[in-house]
Parts: structure tokens; C-alpha cells; sequence
């Protein structure tokens, strides 16, 4: 019974002033709405900007990173000088020894979902006089499909006949464009170590991306090592991916141990477009925070104008038994009612938004405007907007609490 | 006087406003009042009848000396703990009626009640028309209380203040701003109540009719109690 009297104190005050509660609660509706709206596009964009990214690259990638001559008797302290004639990179092979070994424990390690070796090889592609410059990678193509999807981007062709033909290739559309070759033609591959190889496209991906369509192929294992006249321990790399991709760099340093080689994340790799990503992120977090900030300054001044035309009222309440915290609690009611009105409102609208740019046609590599529903977002902002608001409604319910009734009946 | 339980006593209660300047607006004032009595402060403008009904009142608080309710000493306890003293023990009459407009008079009357918490929902509006009905205001309760006349307006905040029952019941100018025959209205009904209900009235008033016709009058002058007379009636 007695929190019952607030609360309809409350909402009695609410219905008398419709119009005003109204205002207030579509001001935070504005802010609901837009900070749903620009969080659920960077959400879009990051995810389509990882798609993009983990077409053609893993989680973890362990490789022979390049050495630097050292001298042969090693400094012991900063300020000895130790003399080096002309140091050079000493990278004598790219290869990493015994592969299968490091790739048999890599997929020891229970939070690896996949890994796979490739061969990388720089060459370039030849048809007549034309000439481009790419990267070979050599794959056993379920578990390259597995990890990129390489199926989900073929535009012609398949990628079957690459499991068991050494002369077979599978390539980027932008190659096949330029060469002007087309399924069943004949591609000519030379490599850094001079091999020749004429191999048959079986296949054509596009995965949108410029860079990778015009110079990325798909060849099986066994051929790209002959590309470099090397034998089946011959690998380059070693691709893994792992449940959670945002952990990457952890799980790079926990697998750093088990090898000499060098172990990056694809944050690491990427660490320009999400920088990019994250100040973008920063910028939209900012502008709908000021704006929900604004709705929080219209539910603070409503709720002072209403504390201001209301002095009597709340002096009799307190003559008549009502403890400070009543007073809070009653004018809080009415920001939170505000709050709940205009998230509600504002959770709608928003959702509202993402439907319509959602069937937006943006063309271009992603096709439709990058926007999807994440429950996440809904719940985060329904969190700020309601915590806002009992800010707002908190502050001048304090200074009616602190009214001293004595003054107004004394007036 | 047909009871003599003390119900409210103040010890020599002072008190300074200091604005402009400091200045001692009560000084030593100390009385009881008893139960069923019906108690008038009379005394010029600003003689302090007033701040020292605030100061009974518990709203006000910073006084010397000692006020004591019911035998409790209420000086010094929390604010929250006044509130609840307040809320079960005294009813306020003022000058102005200080009804919330957005509510009947019904809802008026039983808002001290809910918020007390000691009846339910349905016992409170019973006694709420009851309080209404012995104004004579039973058929006007649904009404919302900015629609009422002015005497009706009182009565009805005469109402809310009875409705916990409450031991005493302190007026300032509660015949300010009515006409001689809803003052006299009102009257009967505190002699009334302090006859039949045992309920102490302690009223600041201007008015001289008003004081004579009540029990006992404490005259103020320049913060100090002048003089104090008892009118023997019946």
C-alpha cells in the first residue's frame, strides 16, 4: 500500500500533463532510435568488412618470418660495440621444417575449430604477351573451402576438379578477365624459380575484392611445390581458425610457445582497417550519446518545471507524512515512466530504420546497405536510455525533497 | 477541563531568524497542551505564533529547547522519523487548503491514509467518505478539488487532516480566508472534534471570536508567552 500512493501520485501527475510527457519521451525516442540506428550500422559494417577479410584470410596464420644476420659474438651489455659487416636478411628458404609435425599440434590444441597448410608462391600469370603478377596458393581445397568459403564466391566452374588434378587451377575473375581467358582454357604459370606451368581454370571465383580477384589462384598442394621444385614437406604456411575470432590475439600468444615461427593474428594484420572500424565505432557512440544526452536534458527540465509549478503540492505531502525518499521516488517514477515511454518508442523506430535500409540496394561489392538487427544493440541502449533517464528524473527529485515545506506555507 | 493528559510539551523552545540580521523571534517559550483541548495562539503580526506552531509542527527544526509528543522527545530525531511522527500523529489545517489539484477530494482526503499504510485500499476510502460525510461534504467527494468553492475547499482539507485519526491537529489561520459563516462552520466542527474525539486543536489565529470561544488562548508578544487565559464554558 504505501509504495502504491507514489506510484500513482505519479502517474496521476503523467496523465494531467500528456503533452509534456510526450515531448520528453520522444526526445529520448530520437536518441534511442539513432544511437540503434548508427551502432547497428557499424555492427553491419564490421561484420561485412570481416566477411570481406576472412575471405581470403585465417584467424592465425603461422609463418618463417624473415631473419636478420646476427653477429657472432653477441653484445652483453647496450654500450659494448659489436662489429657486423653489411647484415642481410639470411631467409634461405621459406619452407617450414617439418610441417606436418607443427600442424599435427596445432590441431592438438582444443581451441583451434580448423587448420590447413598452404604453399604460397609468388608468380606470374601469362597468356601470349600479356603478363600479371600474383600469388599461387597451394591448398587441399576441402580444407581451404572450409576456412574461406572459397565455394560461396565461384562464379563459374567448381572447385571438385582441384582435389585430384596437379594441372588444374582455380582462379580470380579479374585474371581471367585480363588474360581474356575463359573455363577450360589453358593458363600459362611461371614461378620465382622458373618453372613453367601450363595448367587448364577449371574454375572462376570472384570474391568482390579487387586486389585478390586480379592475382590470387588456387592450385592443389602438390602442384605449387613443383612451382618452386621443392617436395611434400615444403610449406609455407600454416592457417588455423578458431571459435571466437575477436580473441585472435590471445590465442596467437598461447600458441607462440609450441613453435619457433612466427604466429600473427589477423588483427594484427589488419590492424589498419580496424583502427578504421574503431573510430568510426567511437564517432557514431559519440553523436547518439549527445543526443540521448539532450532527450536527458528535456525529461530533467520538464521534471524541474513541474517540480516549480508543484512546490504546494509537495510541502502538503511532506506536512502530511511523505518522507523525503517518497519524493524521489515519485518524480524518478515520472522520468522513468518518461524513459520507458520514449525507449519503447525509440527500440521500435529503430528497428523500423534497419528494416527499410535494410532492403536498401547500395551495389558494389556489398550489394545491400550493411545494416542488420543485433539483438545486442537493442539491449544496450534500452540500458542507457532508461539509466539516463533516472538521472535526469534523480537530480530534481532530490531538490524537491530537499523543499522545506515550512518556507511555502510560510510564503 | 475533563482530561489532563499532557499530549504535547515544549521546553523553553527558542528560536533566531538571520534574515537580514540575526534576531530572536522565540524566546523561552514552554506550555503543555492536553489531551482534548483545544488550544489558540494569538499575539500581533510576527509576534512568532506562527514559527512556533511550525516548530510544533516537527517540519521545523532548528530551535533551542525541547518539544515532546505524546511524552516522546521529538527534538533531534531524523527527518524520516519525523515524517512518520508526523504522518501518524498530527493533522495540519492551513490558511490555504493546499489540495492537489489533479485529485478528487476523495483521493485528497485518503492520500495521508495510503501513505500511512495502516488500513487497506478499501478501508481508507471508507473513512474518507466517513471524514467527508461529517463535513458534510459526502456528495461532492468525486469531484476534482479545484472545482469547489472556497468554504468547501477547507472543509475538505480539515477532512485529509482527520483522517488518520491524528492526536493533534495544529491550524494556522484556519478561518483566514473564509467568510464569518463557514468560519463559524468550521469552528463547531474543531469543538467538536476536541468534545467528542478527545483530539487536541492548537490554532494560530487572529481572530478574537475564534480564540474567546476556544478553551484556552496563549497570547504572544515579541517571541514570549504574555499571558494565558482559560475560558470557563459550560
Amino acid at each position: 500500500m504505501r509504495s502504491n500512493i507514489n506510484v500513482e501520485i505519479a502517474l496521476t501527475h503523467i496523465f494531467t500533463r500528456k503533452r509534456q510527457t510526450l515531448v520528453a519521451a520522444l526526445g529520448v525516442t530520437m536518441g534511442i532510435a539513432m544511437y540503434i540506428f548508427s551502432n547497428s550500422l557499424m555492427k553491419g559494417f564490421g561484420k561485412y568488412s570481416r566477411t570481406e577479410i576472412f575471405k581470403v584470410t585465417p584467424h592465425l596464420r603461422i609463418y618463417k618470418d624473415d631473419e636478420i644476420s646476427k653477429p657472432l659474438i653477441e653484445a652483453k651489455s647496450p654500450r659494448q660495440v659489436v662489429i657486423i659487416h653489411n647484415p642481410k636478411i639470411t631467409t634461405l628458404s621459406r619452407t617450414i621444417i617439418n610441417p606436418y609435425a607443427l600442424l599435427a599440434e596445432v590441431k592438438k590444441q582444443d581451441y583451434i575449430s580448423s587448420a590447413a597448410p598452404q604453399v604460397n608462391v609468388d608468380v606470374f600469370y601469362q597468356n601470349g604477351k600479356t603478363q600479371l603478377k600474383g600469388v599461387a596458393n597451394g591448398v587441399n581445397m576441402v580444407e581451404a573451402d572450409a576456412m574461406f568459403n572459397i565455394q560461396g564466391t565461384m562464379v563459374a566452374g567448381s572447385l571438385n576438379a582441384l582435389s585430384n588434378s596437379l594441372s588444374s587451377v582455380v582462379v580470380g575473375s579479374r585474371i581471367a578477365n585480363k588474360l581474356n581467358l575463359g573455363l577450360d582454357d589453358n593458363l600459362t604459370i611461371v614461378s620465382s624459380a622458373g618453372v613453367v606451368k601450363v595448367m587448364k581454370i577449371v574454375g572462376i571465383f570472384s570474391t568482390k575484392n579487387k586486389a585478390t580477384d586480379e592475382s590470387k589462384v588456387y592450385l592443389h598442394i602438390a602442384a605449387a611445390q613443383q612451382l618452386v621444385k621443392a617436395g611434400p614437406t615444403y610449406i609455407t604456411d600454416i592457417y588455423a581458425n578458431i571459435k571466437n575470432p575477436d580473441e585472435a590475439l590471445a590465442y596467437s600468444q598461447l600458441l607462440q610457445p609450441i613453435t619457433s615461427y612466427k604466429v600473427e593474428d589477423w588483427k594484427t594484420t589488419y590492424a589498419d582497417i580496424l583502427a578504421g572500424d574503431l573510430i568510426r565505432q567511437i564517432m557514431s557512440t559519440s553523436v547518439s550519446m549527445a543526443i540521448l544526452l539532450v532527450a536527458a536534458f528535456g525529461i530533467y527540465n520538464i521534471l524541474n518545471m513541474t517540480i516549480s509549478q508543484k512546490l504546494d503540492d509537495i510541502a502538503i505531502l511532506k506536512a502530511t507524512g511523505f518522507a523525503g525518499r517518497d519524493i524521489i521516488r515519485i518524480f524518478v517514477l515520472e522520468a522513468l515512466i518518461m524513459g520507458i515511454i520514449g525507449t519503447a518508442l525509440g527500440l521500435i523506430l529503430g528497428a523500423i530504420c534497419i528494416q527499410i535500409l535494410s532492403g536498401v540496394y547500395v551495389g558494389g561489392p556489398a550489394d545491400y546497405f550493411p545494416i542488420y538487427f543485433d539483438p545486442g544493440v537493442f539491449i544496450t541502449s534500452t540500458v542507457f536510455g532508461l539509466l539516463i533517464t533516472i538521472g535526469a528524473g534523480y537530480l530534481p527529485a532530490r531538490r524537491a525533497a530537499r523543499i522545506d515545506p515550512v518556507a511555502i506555507f510560510r510564503k | 477541563m475533563k482530561n489532563q493528559t499532557v499530549i504535547l510539551r515544549t521546553q523553553s523552545i527558542g528560536k533566531y531568524f538571520y534574515d537580514p540580521i540575526r534576531f530572536k523571534v522565540l524566546d523561552d517559550v514552554s506550555f503543555e497542551a492536553y489531551a482534548g483541548e483545544f488550544l489558540t495562539l494569538v499575539g500581533k503580526s510576527g509576534c512568532g505564533k506562527s514559527t512556533l506552531l511550525y516548530c510544533l509542527s516537527t517540519m521545523d527544526t532548528a530551535y533551542e529547547g525541547e518539544l515532546f509528543i505524546e511524552g516522546q522527545k521529538v527534538t533531534g530525531k531524523k527527518t524520516d522519523e519525523l515524517a512518520a511522527i508526523r504522518s501518524r500523529a498530527i493533522g495540519f489545517v492551513f490558511q490555504f487548503h493546499y489540495l492537489l489539484p489533479e485529485f478528487s477530494c476523495l483521493k485528497n482526503v485518503m492520500i495521508p491514509a495510503l501513505k500511512l499504510g495502516k488500513y487497506s485500499h478499501r478501508e481508507v476510502e471508507e473513512r474518507a467518505y466517513q471524514k467527508l460525510d461529517m463535513l458534510g461534504l459526502k456528495d461532492q467527494a468525486l469531484k476534482p478539488a479545484s472545482k469547489l468553492s472556497g468554504g468547501q475547499q477547507q472543509r475538505v482539507s480539515i477532512a485529509r487532516a482527520l483522517i488518520n485519526d491524528p492526536k493533534i491537529i495544529l491550524c494556522d489561520e484556519p478561518t483566514g480566508n473564509l467568510d464569518s459563516k463557514n468560519a463559524q462552520n468550521v469552528f463547531d466542527i474543531f469543538k467538536q472534534l476536541c468534545s467528542e474525539m478527545g483530539q487536541t486543536i492548537i490554532a494560530v489565529t487572529h481572530d478574537n471570536d475564534f480564540a474567546k470561544n476556544s478553551d484556552r488562548t496563549i497570547e504572544l508578544a515579541d517571541g514570549k508567552i504574555l499571558n494565558t487565559k482559560t475560558y470557563l464554558l459550560d
